[in-house]
């Protein structure tokens, strides 16, 4: 069971990882510029946040299947099979939270930034820092995305035991068996690590609390 | 002296309308301009055009004798600005004043010295460590100065910096601010809408509307003789009379203007035509059959009052005094004394000091807009 739990948390912390790699820059761009092509990529994002699994695990299984665009790389049925598609369930989460926080720091301050001598990427920095409690909600809620996620890793990764079976694909697995006592105990430990992982993050918030605008 | 930011033929538009058109306005070096003006002048547009922050439709910026745009970021270094909100950045204080010193990349060392004597200068020596985010209106705008003085500016913008402060802090730091800003070399744009806080902090003044500079020049003669009869009337005076310098005696001149002769110390010579100013605050007023004793108080003048204006704390009373026009502040217990109320007949009293004198310009010479 614990193999199980660990190659939960390695596939969801390594697709969380580059979704903020990806998302935090993606989503500091579309809550900082005011553009059409910003308004129509923000409307992407936050239509992302909605997108079914089960789709990405589709369209994920079909670009990986042998005779799809990325057959050659052999990577069905595998965990970084199974990162790529959490990995695009997690970057429109991220960057769209992103967005909505970078957005609530006033345009003002960022003048200020600039009337010190900011340039564009200093104000970036300036609004990621400003928008801090914003990308943890940002963390949470791309983490919560494909921890709990089952479809889509069902379909890429073929929930192989000892390779590819995280934590939701065996409680599928378990109770379809009729083996409710460990598919109980996997979901105890998911909703725990959730709590855990929300626990740590509450507390980089609050740690932050003492500068935050009243 | 040479200006340290000259800026020429700024025009800028909003969605096809013309917020501004400003022919030039300079700023020297160790002297505060106050840029006076309504809501809606244009005068926060034209700082953040000066300041490098937005680009205007057409103009010229000139900085150190260097033609510089908003795209120049070492130009934009040179400037600094705080604005009516302080806009603190979350962090500490010493975070704050730290920040442009930090974008010049000054070493960590020196950028503590530095901090350490912005903030000492502002009064708040030893606030490093407090979070400034917890900081009362007065202290938030002392940090948000001491941040834009730690870079030692050239050019330094405040864009209405007193404005959300109550007022017994507002006129401590005006005069406070007033004071540091005159110990460094900078030039100052300092945007008020409230011209007792323009007069206490400049040495120019210049007065917008409608997104033109329509009166500009020495802060004492801007405020007592405009040049431009909506910016008399935004600054509480009325239309400056017209008159010509009779004689002048001992450095006192007396101005024959239509209908009353006004006497002013100041340097004319007899021939030249004047224009005359003189702050309500100078003009005191008695019962029109008053038996005023003799005092230095030269100008005596017997007026009409045409208007009686109610201004919080105290009354605008608006006198014709032949073809002298003048404005006078006085209490409510006057106005009762006085009975005081349009028509009313009564002695206008004030200083030949008290009167300031501009020579008329020629076409030429005309008003920057």
């Amino acid at each position: 069971m614990w193999a199980v739990v660990a190659t939960s948390l390695r596939v969801s912390v390594v697709a969380v990882a580059i979704a903020v790699l990806a998302g935090v820059p993606a989503g500091l761009y579309l809550g900082m510029r005011r553009s059409v092509v910003r308004n129509a990529l923000l409307v992407l994002a936050n239509a992302g946040m909605g997108l079914p699994p089960v789709v990405v695990g589709l369209v994920t299984a079909m670009a990986l299947s042998r005779r799809g665009p990325l057959g050659s790389l052999d990577l069905l049925y595998t965990r970084p099979a199974m990162v790529i598609a959490q990995v695009i369930i997690a970057v429109p989460v991220v960057a769209a939270v992103t967005a909505a926080a970078a957005a609530s720091v006033p345009f003002e301050l960022r003048l200020q930034a600039r009337s010190l001598g900011a340039s564009q990427l200093h104000e970036a920095m300036l609004v990621l820092k400003e928008a801090r409690m914003g990308l943890v909600a940002a963390v949470a809620a791309g983490f919560g995305a494909v921890i709990s996620e089952v479809g889509a890793v069902m379909m890429v990764g073929g929930n192989l035991e000892g390779s590819t079976r995280v934590m939701t694909t065996a409680i599928v697995q378990y109770t379809r068996m009729g083996r409710y006592g460990p598919a109980l105990a996997l979901s105890a430990v998911l909703l725990a690590l959730i709590v855990v992982v929300n626990t740590v993050l509450a507390q980089v918030q609050r740690s932050a609390e003492r500068f935050e605008r009243s | 002296m040479s200006a340290v930011l000259e800026a020429t033929q700024i025009r800028k538009s909003y969605r096809r309308r013309e917020v501004l058109d400003v022919e030039r306005v300079a700023l020297a070096p160790e002297r505060t301009l106050a840029l006076l003006g309504p809501s809606g002048a244009g005068k926060s547009t034209l700082l953040a055009i000066l300041g490098l922050l937005e680009r205007p439709d057409a103009g010229r910026i000139v900085l150190d004798g260097r033609e510089v745009t908003a795209a120049d970021r070492s130009a934009r270094m040179q400037v600094a600005a705080a604005f009516q909100r302080p806009w603190l950045f979350k962090g500490t204080v010493g975070a704050n004043v730290a920040y442009g010193l930090a974008l010049r990349g000054v070493p960590a060392s020196e950028r503590r010295e530095r901090v350490a004597e912005a903030l000492a200068r502002v009064g708040l020596a030893g606030w490093e460590e407090r979070s400034a985010l917890t900081l009362s209106g007065g202290e938030a705008q002392r940090v948000a100065l001491a941040r834009a003085l730690a870079v030692r500016p050239r050019v330094l913008l405040l864009d209405e910096p007193l404005a959300s402060l109550d007022p017994v802090v507002k006129w401590r730091l005006a005069r406070e601010f007033a004071e540091l800003l005159h110990e460094d070399g900078m030039a100052v744009l300092w945007v008020t809408h409230d011209q007792d806080e323009a007069a206490v902090v400049a040495d120019e003044v210049a007065v917008m509307r409608d997104g033109r500079i329509v009166a500009s020049g020495p802060a004492d003669e801007v405020f007592l003789v405009p040049g431009d009869p909506w910016a008399a009337g935004f600054l509480g005076l009325e239309e400056p009379a017209a008159g010509v310098v009779a004689e002048v005696t001992d450095g006192v001149a007396r101005v024959a203007c239509e209908g009353a002769d006004v006497f002013a110390v100041a340097d004319v010579r007899p021939g030249e035509r004047v224009r005359i100013g003189v702050r309500p605050e100078d003009v005191v007023l008695f019962e029109a059959t008053a038996d005023v004793p003799a005092s230095s108080a030269r100008n005596r003048l017997r007026c009409s009052v045409t208007a009686l204006e109610h201004t919080g704390t105290t009354f605008r009373v608006v006198l014709a005094c032949g073809g002298v026009r003048l404005a006078a502040r006085v209490s409510k217990a006057a106005v009762r004394e006085l009975s005081l109320a349009p028509g009313a007949q009564v002695l206008a009293v004030f200083k030949a000091t008290a009167v300031r004198l501009a020579r008329e310009r020629s076409e030429s010479e005309g008003a920057s807009r």
